[in-house]
């Protein structure tokens, strides 16, 4: 099959323009022709949330859409959350910090799912946590230690920004 | 020196991971890389008429496109595998196996035994194509009678799965002792139930997956598996298509969790490497989920009938089991499942009188292999089933039930009078049971709960508290090994034949290895996962590489140290004895700021090094240590579940989990509570949500995750835990294992709960998951019963 059309798009801060399938999914343009393989298929069918991307800031499940769709978008994926080789962020950190992750198969798609939410969730509650990681499923960790995770980068992040609004004030 | 282990070290492999940068099988490019995709029987029991392939086979783009008849006589089936399915001379003594052969060939050759076996391979040069040719293979199938009911295949006369397993039995056994019959006609209380428990998916998010990489100069091949037993892999390999061992590397890379399946070598990890080879071209294949749920392999599905006697006080006088373990189309880990659940049924209990008999019996359903617990979940349900349904009977808490059966401390080290599965006598090592049960009722506030579910019946509300207990032989042998060595920067590298699949083998190896060499885990690197690096391994299972592994590391260590301080002593003109080794600095204890590095030690220790070492002194840093348990050793643990139940919608809220466990010398807190909580998660699935059904033709019901339901945040409450250390006695670090634990009791626990919060209805639940309109059902049957007899 060779009707292949053009798709431009951001991924990570990057221009890629390739010339795809239509039938080519997101996640496979972006783990086969970007090369980043931190985005993990693992159900293909909309339900496990492994393969979960920022399309122009919001949540979304890479295997559900086709490349052709993003085109013109802004993605993100897990490998924009730090630099190569760089430290890494405030939720990263706390993911080790509270062994939030074991295999870590699932653990890019409850990142990006969770650097969503945590945009607009400065203060999240236990259910709050429990409710924004219910579309990701974790076959390792039971969940607690995610939430653990959750809650120590939300403090971290809200001291971080009344530090830099203390300094900005001054 | 205990400086690390004990420690919750952060882990090594997390940087990865949590930026992506981990590489799992799917993540793998190789240059040339051609994709298989494979088409699978879409019928549980037919004859294969014809395949037509020649439509796939011109589809521009395809290389290879092979059936069964295209191996027939080339590639040898799968069978049952030796290393875990032997039966040990004396244990065949005391429980008489009867065993048919059977096996799987890799392709169907003339029919098909369950939905989802592999039927033919299409490699092309992606998965698009592969998949669109895929679907122009035509195979025409003559059904056959489906063998879904394993009481149905036992009959005789019905259509075999396997021609030559005779009753489709294709193993049994009987274990037993004192005398459980007579015992029952001569007891005023005689229970008979029968118990079940589902087939389960493991469901691993990380799907299967192979690559292949055949190198025609040497006649090598690199296999990349997402496997638990990267060795079983290469000898299956080696069995299957004949080729040398040695000239197959298997390596399991970042693993996306295994749970048990994931160590039963399957088709495809034979196909692959056979494909590689002929087209000479690397190959891969990733599973999709669809696929998993169909044909990777499942587990657990045992029907128990139990007969129990028992005193008026709650004693348990015998116990009579006779269990059926429906294993689908193969059975390739002989009686591992089987077995575990015959040694381990009795728990934490003493039951004089106990006879036990199983059958495995083969149907048409994707064959079953072991998962997180391997027949224990199944033990432990039975047992904990019977001791809350004798507490109702007799109408006394069922704390009281378990207390007046349990093994005391110092009855410990307790001998139950049969043999464990490696052949050794199954005596109890460590443990205080009772104590355990205490520690968890009070954690619970046990008689709080108690008043507090009084005043919410009036409101109307019904709370439950259920128990649950297992002792449980982790640490099966038959040995890991450890092979370290010094490298020119005075980095340890250990490599390892246990591979893990998240438990973080890469970081507690580190910690055990620090403390006996004086070392940080930093300065040591630990390899896993690769048959390349060692002659021997056997793999992550069966809650075994912290025991087995870690037992290697240390000893190895002790021996490099051993090596590292003769070596100082030289250079420093001490004797060895004198040396201290602190945090990678070498030094006499007489002056400690003269110190010597690994680096240093490495240097000396070369061959020709000038000045040469001694001559009893081998040149190099290297050594080797195989860890060979004596048996397994005893974990144990009592969980408790509080649940509400609502009558009208028959939905369990569960609103507390509690444990308390005891896995020995815990090497690092962190890993070890992060285990536990992620077996009880996978034991919640189990006991409320998750099953594989298959309908009366054999058709798998539950091929997606709308029907196969994997608890999500929203079922799984953050368990409290509280832990026992009862060294064992069976290795140098006092360790038991600790990994599939978790996964054991819940499903008692939480059934007892829910029969609890309804004491009322007196309903009894012997079979799981309690899914909502499950449990519905009973409460309307009990309602209903209730009713009649009120209007007598
Ligand atoms: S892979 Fe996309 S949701 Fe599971
Ligand atoms: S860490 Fe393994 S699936 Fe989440």
């Amino acid at each position: 099959m060779s009707n292949k059309v053009q798709v431009a798009v951001f991924v990570n801060g990057k221009k890629v323009q390739k010339k795809v399938e239509p039938r080519l999914l997101l996640t496979d343009f972006i783990r086969e022709e970007c090369n980043l393989t931190g985005t993990h298929l693992g159900c293909e069918h909309g339900v496990c949330g492994a393969c979960t991307i920022l399309v122009d800031n919001e949540p979304v499940r890479s295997c559900l859409m086709f490349a052709v769709q993003a085109d013109g978008c802004d993605i993100q994926t897990v490998e924009s959350l730090n630099s190569v080789d760089g430290p890494l962020n405030v939720l990263q950190q706390s993911f080790s910090d509270n062994h939030a992750l074991q295999c870590g198969f699932c653990t890019p798609g409850f990142l990006m799912t969770l650097t969503h939410f945590l945009i607009d969730n400065e203060n999240p509650t236990e259910n709050e946590i429990r409710e924004a990681i219910s579309g990701n499923l974790c076959r390792c960790t039971g969940y607690a230690n995610i939430i653990k995770a959750v809650q120590q980068a939300a403090q971290i992040l809200q001291k971080e920004k009344s530090n830099s609004s203390v300094v900005s004030a001054q | 020196m205990k400086k690390y282990v004990g420690q919750s070290v952060k882990r090594k492999e997390d940087y990865r991971l949590v930026t992506g940068t981990g590489q799992f099988v799917a993540d793998i490019k190789l240059a040339g890389m051609l994709e298989a995709v494979f088409v699978r029987s879409p019928q549980a029991h037919a004859i294969i008429r014809h395949i037509d392939t020649s439509k796939a086979k011109e589809l521009p783009g395809v290389h290879a496109v092979l059936i069964g008849d295209d191996i027939k006589g080339i590639i040898n089936p799968i069978t049952q595998f030796e290393s875990h399915s032997a039966v040990p001379p004396n244990v065949a003594k005391e429980i008489n196996p009867k065993i048919q052969y059977n096996d799987e060939s890799v392709l169907a050759i003339d029919k098909v035994v369950y939905v989802g076996q592999p039927v033919a391979v299409v490699v092309a040069d992606n998965r698009y194509i592969a998949e669109d040719a895929a679907d122009l293979i035509k195979v025409e199938y003559e059904q056959l009678k489906p063998m879904v009911d394993p009481y149905e295949a036992m009959k005789e006369g019905s259509p075999l799965v396997q021609n030559q397993v005779e009753q489709n039995i294709q193993m049994e056994f009987h274990l037993s002792i004192g005398d459980a019959k007579r015992v029952e006609q001569q007891s005023n209380h005689v229970l008979k139930a029968r118990v079940k428990t589902p087939r389960l998916s493991s469901n691993p998010i990380e799907t299967r997956g192979v690559i292949a990489d055949y190198d025609n100069r040497t006649d090598q091949i690199h296999v990349w598996s997402a496997t638990q037993l990267p060795f079983e892999v290469r000898a299956t390999i080696a069995h299957c298509l004949g080729w040398t061992e040695q000239n197959i590397r298997v390596t399991a890379p970042d693993v996306g969790g295994g749970f048990g399946p994931k160590g039963g070598v399957h088709p495809e990890e034979i196909l692959i490497p056979y494909i590689s080879k002929r087209l000479n071209r690397p190959v891969k294949w990733v599973e999709d989920r669809l696929e998993h749920l169909t044909s990777a392999r499942q587990s657990r599905d045992q029907v128990h009938d139990v007969i129990v006697a028992y005193n008026s006080d709650g004693t348990i006088l015998s116990l009579r089991d006779e269990f059926v373990v429906d294993s689908g189309a193969v059975n390739f880990f002989g009686f591992t499942c089987a077995y575990n659940t015959a040694y381990h049924l009795r728990g934490a209990y003493k039951i004089p009188n106990y006879d036990i008999k199983s059958r495995i019996v083969l149907t048409n359903k994707t064959p079953n292999v072991p998962f997180r617990g391997a027949g224990r979940p199944e033990a432990v349900f039975t047992m904990d089933r019977v001791i809350d349904m004798i507490a109702r009977k007799l109408k006394l808490d069922p704390v009281e039930v378990m207390k007046r059966n349990m093994i005391q401390a110092h009855e410990m080290p307790y001998d139950q009078g049969i043999l464990v599965k490696d052949g050794a006598r199954l005596i109890y090592d460590s443990g205080d049971y009772p104590a355990a049960l205490n520690q968890a009722l009070a954690m619970v506030d046990y008689e709080g709960f108690r008043e507090r579910q009084k005043e919410l019946k009036k409101a109307g509300k019904n709370i439950g508290i259920g128990i649950s207990s297992y002792v449980e032989g982790t640490g099966a042998g038959p040995f890991e090994g450890a092979l370290l060595s010094v490298d020119s920067t005075g980095k340890v590298i250990a490599h390892l034949g246990a591979s893990p699949q998240g438990q973080g083998h890469e970081t507690v190896f580190a910690q055990i290895g620090a403390d006996a060499l004086g070392l940080t885990p930093d300065d040591i690197v630990i390899k896993v996962g690769d048959t390349a690096v060692l002659p021997f391994g056997a793999g992550t299972y069966a809650s075994r590489s912290a025991v087995n592994a870690g037992s290697a590391m240390h000893e190895a260590s002790l021996k490099l140290r051993n090596k590292v301080v003769a070596i100082a002593g030289i250079i420093l003109g001490t004797l060895p004895d004198e040396i201290v080794i602190e945090e990678g600095k070498i030094f006499s204890k007489e002056n400690p700021s003269h110190f010597l590095t690994l680096q240093d030690i490495y240097k000396r220790s070369r061959p020709a090094a000038r000045p040469p070492l001694p001559s009893e002194i081998e040149p190099g840093l290297q050594v080797t240590h195989y860890f060979v348990p004596p048996t397994v050793t005893f974990a144990s643990s009592v969980h408790i579940a509080e649940v509400e139940v609502d009558k009208e919608t028959g939905f369990v809220d569960l609103q507390n989990y509690s444990v308390v466990h005891d896995c020995g010398t815990v090497i690092n807190p962190m890993i070890v509570d992060g285990q536990v909580q992620g077996g009880i998660a996978q034991g919640i699935g189990s006991a409320l949500y998750e099953e594989v059904v298959y309908n009366e033709s054999g058709q798998l019901l539950t091929g997606t995750y709308m029907d196969y339901l994997l608890p999500t945040s929203m079922e799984i409450p953050t368990v409290k835990k509280g832990h026992q250390q009862h060294l064992s006695t069976r290795n140098p670090l006092g360790v038991k294992g600790v990994g599939e634990g978790g996964a054991i009791s819940p499903p008692a626990a939480i059934a007892n709960a829910i029969v609890d919060a309804l004491s009322d209805l007196e309903i009894v639940i012997n079979q799981l998951p309690v899914s909502p309109s499950r449990l519905r059902g009973l409460i309307k049957e009990a309602e209903k019963k209730q009713s009649t007899i009120l209007s007598k």
